[in-house]
């Protein structure tokens, strides 16, 4: 039977988007396949699992253990080996820094080949799927010659689609297994940011900020448009902002749907970690500078002076 | 300390990357290749905690071709004391076989510590150091910014969506280093001097059969022709409105 599975994240109770789109691109290939798409919720006990339905689900496992409060690598492979070794023709796993860590996991333990950062699926005579490398400047087509696979699905690459069915939950024994490494803790910033390789929109300051301070400019239109702050690689390593926040190459790679370039020249290893974005927008005083090679919409000019005004104009259709 | 450091020759960063003729490879001819940067990270820490204890050996292990040598002499010039080469003739994109053959290299090698990078900038797998873990059935610690090491244990902290997780575990482990672990060492003339005679073992390798096969490879579809919207502050409505009416993402 080519069923697929989906593997699903949450967080103190609410589905991650991209457990929807996990859901939506294991919709496609079960349907392509004749199958059924099986989620798998893996949690706390009294976790709640409420609006899954909608997104097409035959049938939905859920594993409850408290041992599953924090993510706990060993225990979670456990939990999807335990109800994926049946065999299904792929596992989907959300490429977030957990799914990252666990679905090789999961290949190791079901023997089995693994695709990551995968931005389509399909099926063509078995499991096809396309994922970018060198740093995006090429895209891979793979097809799967083994029985199953694991796919590690990237953050808005798929767009999440409603479906009626909805799938019977079962509850499944939570196979916990030995414990080699435990997650003892996750310290939250005092202000819970919003990460950048999930956000619909980022807004991203480089070195023509001048200085830490200057990111003021940057913060306030990312709360004007409800997005993420991103940062360049020469801003992080002067210690103004966070590693968290580094778009590119050797930081996070995006796919929002607009992305703010605000005093970024557009180096290659920064232009690796936007290219899947919708639209990019760029502010520079330099109109040589390469990142305008890249961008939908530039505006030539001081950041000082179009970032306030900027901010001010979309704070004012939010409140019209 | 007894320390493995598992490193990949990959294209430098900055290379510009061109689809073969085949086209489901790169055009190598004029590429410059490097150490993956994240390996850096993880030699540069192996390094450290082998300082640290004052004595033991640093050992990089890598699975490529001849040329993966140089590569591994940089690794060498840092300061690892020496290396062992798994010589084949093709990697493929299945993380799978590769981890596979360093799990059986590393396997019976006495290693306290075994060091990844996170992921190789050219497969961008994420894959490779968790497999091996497994495969040893060692604790692993992913994509670490933080690393102590002390009385047989040790304690990680990765960054996750946000928050940072802090994972412990006994040794032998296994990690994977993320950018901000350390700032990386330049090699020194001398270091550069020294590596040349460091020993290096070649052993073939032969690696299983790769479960994807390569269906095609090709460059990521062009970005439409943009535009300026105009100069300055006066540009600003222009702009808000083509975000709004003509692009709708606003
Ligand atoms: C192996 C490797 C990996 C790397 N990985 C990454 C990565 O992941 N991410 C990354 O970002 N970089 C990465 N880099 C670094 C990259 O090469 C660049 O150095 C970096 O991106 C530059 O950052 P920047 O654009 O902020 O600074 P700069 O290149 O200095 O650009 C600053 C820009 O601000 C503009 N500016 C200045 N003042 C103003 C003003 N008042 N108004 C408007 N515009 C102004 C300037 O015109 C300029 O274009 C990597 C490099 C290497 C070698
Ligand atoms: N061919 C290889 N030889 C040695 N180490 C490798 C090889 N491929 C990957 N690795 C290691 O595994 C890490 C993750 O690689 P990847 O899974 O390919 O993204 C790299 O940073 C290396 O430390």
């Amino acid at each position: 039977m080519a069923n697929v599975m989906a593997v699903l994240e949450q967080r103190d109770g609410t589905f991650k988007r991209v457990s929807h789109e996990a859901l939506t691109a294991a919709r496609g290939l079960a349907d392509a396949m004749g199958g059924e798409v099986h989620a798998l919720v893996i949690g706390p006990t009294g976790m709640g699992s409420g609006g899954l339905g909608e997104f097409g689900a035959d049938k939905v496992f859920v594993a409850a253990d408290d041992a599953f409060e924090l993510y706990q690598g060993d225990a979670y492979a456990a939990a999807v080996q335990a109800q994926a070794g049946g065999g299904y023709a792929a596992v989907i796993i959300p490429a977030t820094a957990l799914g990252r860590d666990l679905a090789p996991r999961v290949a190791a333990r079901l023997g089995c080949p693994l695709a990551t950062d995968v931005t389509t699926v399909a099926h063509d005579g078995g499991v096809v799927v396309t994922r970018p490398a060198y740093g995006g400047k090429a895209i891979y087509t793979l097809k799967n010659t083994a029985s199953s696979c694991v796919i590690s699905l990237r953050p808005n690459a798929v767009s999440p689609a409603q479906s009626s069915k909805a799938g019977a939950m079962e509850m499944v024994a939570a196979s916990v297994g030995a414990a080699r490494a435990r997650t003892i803790e996750v310290k939250q910033p005092e202000r819970a940011a919003l990460d950048v390789a999930e956000a619909s929109v980022v807004v991203a300051g480089g070195r023509g900020l001048k200085d830490a301070e200057g990111f003021k400019l940057i913060e306030d239109l990312a709360e004007a448009v409800g997005g993420a702050v991103g940062a360049s690689r020469a801003v992080v390593d002067a210690g103004w902002r966070p590693h968290a926040e580094q778009v590119g190459q050797t930081g996070k790679t995006v796919s929002p749907s607009l992305y703010f370039a605000v005093g970024i020249s557009g180096a290659i290893q920064h232009l690796a970690g936007i290219r899947t974005a919708k639209v990019i927008v760029a502010i520079n005083k330099d109109a040589d500078a390469p990142i305008f090679k890249v961008a939908d919409y530039g505006i030539v000019g001081d950041l000082f002076e179009v970032m306030p005004r900027l901010t001010e104009e979309i704070n004012k259709i939010r409140e019209g | 300390m007894k320390i493995a450091v598992c490193v990949k020759r990959v294209p430098d960063s900055e290379a510009r990357i061109k689809v073969g003729a085949d086209k489901t490879s790169i055009d190598e001819s004029g590429v410059k290749f490097t150490l993956n940067p994240y390996d850096e990270y993880a030699v540069e820490e192996a390094l450290k905690l082998k300082e640290a204890a004052g004595s033991g050996e640093v050992v990089v292990v890598s699975v490529g071709g001849d040329a993966a040598q140089e590569t591994m002499r940089t690794a060498l010039a840092m300061g690892a004391d020496r290396g062992i080469l798994l010589k084949t003739d093709a990697v493929g994109l299945d993380p799978l076989p590769v981890a596979r053959a360093l799990a059986a290299e590393l396997k019976d090698g006495g290693y306290d510590l075994i060091l990844f990078g996170k992921v190789a900038i050219d497969d961008y797998n994420h894959g490779v150091g968790v497999m091996v873990a497994e495969l040893l059935e060692l604790p692993c610690a992913s994509a670490i910014t933080e690393l102590e090491i002390g009385d047989g244990k040790g304690k990680a902290e990765r960054e996750i969506e946000g928050g940072v997780e802090v994972v412990e575990f006994d040794l032998p482990g296994v990690i994977t280093a993320d950018k901000g672990l350390n700032e990386p060492r330049y090699p020194a003339l001398r270091g550069i001097m020294l590596a040349k005679k460091k020993p290096l073992e070649v052993k073939d390798a032969s690696l299983e059969a790769d479960g994807l096969e390569v269906v095609g490879l090709a460059p990521p579809p062009e970005r439409k022709e943009g535009r300026i919207v105009g100069e300055g502050v006066a540009a600003v409505p222009a702009l808000v409105d083509a975000l709004r009416n003509e692009a709708k993402v606003l």
